[in-house]
This record gives C-alpha cells, structure tokens and sequence, in this order.
C-alpha cells in the first residue's frame, strides 16, 4: 500500500487532502472512541459498584476463604486465603491439562495413523470414533462421562479390580503408590542425571557424525546411564520398598492414592474429545509429505523403518506441531468445563468465590490472566520452535 | 522371456484388461483386510471383537428396547436394554424446554421454518440479494412465534424459552451478528492505521486466549454492571451478545484467512482504476475473500451450535440444559444414559449435515477458487 515515501510529505499534521493526514485523523477519531467507551465503561461500573456497596480491589484474596476444595496436589484447608484457593484450582487445572494432554496425544497418535491404514476395518473405526467424538458438543461428552462414572460404576463397597489393587468404583479410581521416602528422591535425582548423560553423549555423536561421516559405536551407555542411574539412587538411599496400597474395606476402599470420579470424567471426556481432532491433524500431517520424499528414500536404499523415521516423520512434524500446540492450548481452554460437573479447576474455584463474595469483576479478571498467561507462554515457545523447525529454502 | 515364449505381443493401441486377481471382491478383501500377516490377525481379531459386540448392542438400542413411556416396563428391563421410553415420556421437555406446553406448536413451527430456509439457503443457486432481507423476514417471524404478544399469540417471556429453538436462536443470533463485527476486526487487523491494527489484534488475541466459559461469566455477572444503572438486559440478551462476541474473534480470523489469500494485485488494480480504500475493500476486496471463506463460515456455524451448549452452566435450558432439565424427575434420572444418546443423535446428525455440506461446497466453489489466476500472491 506504499507507505514508504508518504511520511515524505510535508503540510499540517492533520489534513483531509493528504493521505497520511487522513491516517492520523481516523487514528485520532478511533483513540477517542475507545477512550470514550473504555471511560463510560468506567463511568458505569463505578456507579454500579457504589450502588451495590462492593469494594472493589483484590484486597479480599488475603481472606479467608471458607470453603473446601475436594482434591488436589496444593495443600489447602477452607481457612487458607482465596489466593491460597486459587492457586489450589490453577494446580487442579494444569494437573487434569497435563494427564489430557498425554493421554489424548497417545490416542491422536494411534487412531491418526490407524485411518490411514491398509486395513480396512481399522481405517472404518478409527473414522467412526473420529467423526462420532468431534460431531458431539464435548459438554453433553462430559456429562454423560461424569453421570456413567457415578451411576454406571460400582458402589465403592464392592469395587471393579481392573488390576491386583488398582479399584474403579463411584468413589473413583484408587491405585498403590509408594511411599515417599529418600531412597525415591535420590532415584528422581539419578533418573535427571542419567538422561542428562544420555543427552550431552547423543549430542556429542551427532556432532562427531556430521564432522567424520561416521555414526560413533557405544550409544547405548546413555540409555544404560537414565537406566542405571535411578537404581543406583534407589539402592543408596536405603531401597525403600514400603508401598501404599489401598484394600477394600467393608464400606469403602481406603488407603492408596485416588482420583475422584469427577477427575475421571473430565480426563476421558477431553482425552477422548481432543485426541479425534489430534488424529485429523497426525493424519493431514502425514499425507502432507509428498509421496516423492518416499520413493526417493526408498530409492536411495533406506529400509522402510528408516524411512519413516528419517524422511517422513521429521516432515510430518513440521506440519503438525502447530496445530498440535492450539489443540493442547483447547483441551487446557476446554478444562473449564470442569465446573459443569464439579470438578474444582480454576473456574469453578472462581465461581464458588464469586457467588461467596460478589468480586465478579476480579475474579474474572484473575481466570483471564491465568489462561492468557498459559496461552502467551506458549506461543513465546512456539515462535521458538517455529524459527528452528523453518525450512531453509535456497 | 515369458512374454516372447509366448509368442503374442499385444498390439500397442489394445488396453489389456487388468489380470483378474486385481478386479472383484476378491482382491478388494485381499488389498483391504488381508494384505499381510499382521493386516489378517488385525482383521481376525477385530471382526471377532465385532461379532461379540454388535449384536449386543443392537439388542440393547432396538431390539429388547421399550418404546412405550411406561414405568414400570423399563424398571423390568433393570438396564439390560434401553428404556426409550424415557425419551417417549419427556421429548417435548427436552425439545422445548419449559415453553407453555399448550403453546408449543409456536417453537416448533419456528424452528421447522429456521430449518427449511437453512436448506434453501444451502444451495448456491439460492445466493441471490434476496437472500439477507429473507432472512431478516424469518428471524422476525421466528422471534414473533418465540416472543408473541402481537397477532393474537400470548406473551411468553424469554426466559422461559428452552430445548432445541433456543439452541437454534443461539447459533443464528450470535453466528449472524458476529460475522460483521469479524468483518470490521479482521480488515482492522490488516489495516495500515498501527492503532487500527493493534486494538483489533489485542482484542481477538485476548478472546481467542480464554474459554468461552469465562466470556459466558462475563455475560452474565459483568454485564449488568458496566450498563448504566437503569439499563437491564435479560440474561438471553446478555448471553447472545456473549457468544457474539466471542465469535467475533474467530470470525475475525476465517475473514483474515480469505483476506491473505486475495492476491495483492486485486487491490492494487482496485486502486489504480481510481477506488478510493473504502470502494476497494467494498467492491472487490471483501466480495473475493468472503466468498473464499464460505465453507470455513459453514465450520464456525458448526462449532457454534456446539458451543451453545455451555449456555446450560450459566442457567439456561438449550438442547442439552433441557435435558438436564428432564433428567431432575427423580423417577426416571436412572435412563439418564437414553437421553443423552437422544440428544448426541439430534447434534451428531445436525453436525454431520454441516461438515459434508461444508466439504461439498468448498469442492464446488474450489472449480472457482483453484483458477490459476485466483490464489496465486
């Protein structure tokens, strides 16, 4: 639109016959107008407020909060403050994100590249789920998870075994963990060790192969070190071995770690609903490598296998991480529903404050900063992926 | 050579049928189910699990059902089979919600009119200048039916609209009003005013980043306070333009699509005939890119008419809230399981519809679009 050179153009600042000074003018006229709305906006809600006596302020989160929470990796009683409990629900949220996200990305994966398989059935199935999952609102998926998972299931008396001591009644899923003891911590830390050395020695050989041509032998000592490492820890701190294992008592199962069925529905309803959409995306990634990058691979020698992981895959991806990373973005977005079916996330934590306290205004603008906050982070880590995953044109 | 032994070379111009063992059935099943050894186990194992699983379920849907809205028959069954009745008894909550049940031959006929000027308008021959002024007639008369109070039709207050109509309004009302507001964001987004451009990036880019849950709290707790003191919406406005302006940002982006793939020479031809900005954008910019955009305007109708839905969290009876609605009668809670399937059938189909209906337009208007001279920047 040319707009080197008009800057050039010498005459008042705000005139009608040039077209930069037009520019400024419906700049000037569109900043009024906002200021003007955003200044009624103000105006309004200031009245309201007054009117309704509300103080407004996040002065009310260092309050107690008064209510409880069900569950959740952040400690917390109903006499913490409301941050206290927002933070509770922002680790409740992350934590039904994290589980979502690699559990739907593992069914994307399966049923993605099932509906290009040579197989028939498996290809009519996987369109079957695909279509059946994306043609549903995830709400009425949710409900209906959260209503079989408290009606359907067993009571928590009698539970289903779906393992030696993991149960699934109404009351959720319980399964042993073990007991924390420091034996565990110095695996985690031989675990981080081990997969360091893993890293800096395959690094070590990609640059060694790129400098001689050669694939260097003995890779397998990393694999063995992110093996080895934790054991080691685990036997030096004293191989604590003491598990906690739920048993089923007379009336419920106790002991164990649970999760509550309302963690269970929300997990499967966005699992299931966003891995339809990941499979559309494994699927379109896939086909989008055209099919000369294979014949020239398979005409260079490459067995299939090398194929795939060193042709095909490293190109599909490229097309897939993005839309990948907006559907990971959804499925967090979508948690928010938790509150339809009384799972405490962020949101519905918020919405018990708000009908508690009357601070809408703030504790809508508390969720929005978390979730824009989620979203921003992420795009920062996209457009640094984007810049190395670039194609290089000549 | 076993072609020269023997002895005929067919001759160049014959087309040779294909060898039998690549035509019929039979080489179907083989290429499709029996291709390899793990292709035929999957296929075994599969068509087994099938075999066990089918006719189980078609049990459960049809055969052993109960149809009839009757108690005590589906108590009988003790869920071995699908107590429809349930459906039988409560469709006219869960279709219409808490509407005057003597009156609800009006939200039928409205959303039978919705639905059959849906379908006229589907067909591209449709397209014609008639067609907005049509549509404003029906979503008056739908509004009139829904609302009465004139012609002699009683007053039914909104909130007690409910089922699928209000799902119908919801998706129309807030698809239709946030096309134009995506028109202006997302020609805002492109525009060289830095002001323009940064206002309507900050606002899709804040829309897009939070859950449509969160704008429907907005709706509905923010509202009220930031209209003057004496203005107040009812909570299906505040919900409308709710969903209107969350749309708006995703319009804003489907427009944008259409808007990038416009070539920069249409506008640059625009200019040098002597347009001013606004003709362009008006006469030759927008007419080309909202056409492109048709089948992705088709995509975002669909996950509108998802996402209404969620209006049952804040306190409103849609499709899915009506249900719910039904589903609080402590007799027939247990067939819970019946009426969700009712209801993911009447969306599942809906949804379809839309999906083929947007894939087979975007093959049609592709003829348009795929010209070498149309995409080409």
């Amino acid at each position: 639109m040319g707009r080197a050179g008009e800057t050039r153009v010498r005459g008042p600042l705000f005139s009608w016959s040039t077209r930069s000074g037009r520019a400024r003018i419906a700049q000037a006229v569109l900043l009024a107008a906002l200021f003007a709305a955003g200044a009624w906006l103000w105006n309004n809600t200031r009245a309201n407020l007054a009117a309704r006596q509300i103080h407004s302020g996040f002065g009310f989160l260092r309050e107690p909060a008064g209510f409880a929470i069900g569950e959740g990796l952040v400690p917390y009683s109903p006499t913490d403050s409301y941050l206290w409990a927002f933070a509770a629900g922002v680790g409740n949220t992350l934590r039904v994100a994290a589980c979502g996200i690699a559990l739907a990305t593992f069914l994307g994966i399966i049923v993605g590249v099932g509906r290009l398989s040579r197989n028939a059935l498996v290809r009519w199935l996987c369109t079957g789920y695909v279509e059946v999952l994306r043609n549903v609102p995830l709400i009425v998926q949710l409900f209906a998870w959260y209503l079989a998972a408290t009606e359907i299931l067993p009571e928590a008396a009698s539970p289903v075994e779906l393992a030696p001591h993991v149960y699934l009644s109404k009351e959720g899923l319980q399964f042993p963990t073990p007991v924390w003891a420091r034996g565990w911590g110095f695996a985690l830390a031989g675990l981080g060790l081990g997969i360091l050395c893993a890293l800096a020695l395959s690094r070590w050989a990609r640059g060694r192969r790129e400098r001689t041509g050669r694939r260097p032998r003995g890779l397998w000592l990393g694999l063995l070190a992110a093996a080895a490492l934790p054991i080691a820890g685990w036997v030096a701190g004293g191989a604590p071995r003491a598990l906690d294992v739920p048993e089923v008592t007379a009336f419920n199962v106790s002991g164990g770690t649970g999760v509550t069925p309302e963690f269970l529905a929300l997990l499967i309803g966005l699992a299931t609903f966003t891995s339809a959409y990941i499979a559309e995306i494994v699927r379109s990634g896939i086909l989008a490598v055209p099919h000369g990058q294979t014949e020239a691979a398979e005409a260079l020698g490459l067995s299939r296998h090398q194929v795939l992981r060193l042709v095909v895959f490293p190109q599909a991806l490229r097309v897939i991480i993005p839309p990948l990373t907006s559907q990971f973005l959804n499925l967090t977005k979508n948690s928010s529903l938790a509150v339809a079916i009384g799972f405490p996330d962020l949101v519905s934590i918020a919405n018990t404050a708000i009908n508690q306290n009357g601070q809408a205004l703030e504790c809508i603008v508390l969720i929005m900063s978390v979730y824009l906050t989620i979203n921003l982070a992420t795009a920062l880590a996209m457009g640094v992926y984007n810049r190395r995953a670039a194609l290089v044109e000549r | 050579m076993p072609l020269a032994a023997e002895g005929a070379t067919p001759a160049p111009d014959s087309p040779r049928a294909p060898p039998r063992c690549a035509r019929g059935p039979g080489a179907w099943l083989r290429a499709n189910l029996f291709a390899n050894v793990p292709s035929a186990v999957a296929t075994l194992l599969l068509a087994a699990a099938l075999v066990r699983v089918l006719p189980a379920a078609v049990r459960w849907l049809v055969t052993d059902a109960v149809y009839s809205p009757d108690y005590a028959a589906c108590r009988a069954l003790d869920y071995r089979a699908a107590c429809w009745g349930f459906v039988a008894q409560k469709y006219r909550l869960i279709l219409f919600g808490r509407y005057p049940y003597a009156d609800q031959w009006r939200p039928l006929a409205a959303t039978l009119l919705v639905v059959v000027a849906l379908l006229v308008t589907a067909h591209p021959r449709s397209w014609r200048r008639w067609l907005w002024p049509a549509w404003v007639v029906i979503l008056a008369v739908f509004l009139l039916l829904m609302g009465g109070g004139a012609f002699g039709l009683s007053r039914v207050e909104p909130g007690l609209w409910g089922g699928l109509p209000l799902t119908v309004l919801l998706t129309l009302v807030g698809m239709a009003a946030s096309i134009p507001i995506g028109i202006v964001l997302a020609v805002g987004r492109r525009s060289h005013l830095p002001l323009a451009r940064a206002a309507s990036a900050l606002y899709i880019e804040m829309v897009r980043g939070v859950p449509l849950i969160t704008v429907l709290f907005v709706a509905s707790f923010v509202f009220p306070l930031l209209l003057p003191m004496g203005l107040r919406l009812d909570v299906l406005t505040r919900v409308v333009l709710g969903i209107t302006f969350f749309q708006a940002a995703y319009m804003a982006e489907v427009v944008r699509g259409g808007l990038q793939a416009l070539p920069r020479g249409q506008y640059e031809a625009a200019i040098s005939v002597g347009l001013t900005w606004w003709q362009a954008q008006r006469k030759v910019i927008l007419p080309q890119a909202l056409t492109l955009v048709i089948p992705s305007f088709v995509n975002s109708l669909l996950s509108t008419f998802m996402d209404t839905s969620l209006v049952t969290v804040v306190s409103m009876y849609d499709l899915t809230g009506a249900l719910r609605l039904a589903l609080g009668d402590p007799q027939w809670r247990h067939f819970f399981l019946e009426g969700y399937l009712f209801i993911a059938a009447v969306y599942f189909t809906s949804c379809l519809a839309m999906s083929r209906y947007s894939a087979w337009l975007e093959h049609r208007l592709g003829s348009w679009a795929r010209r070498p001279e149309a995409l080409r920047a």
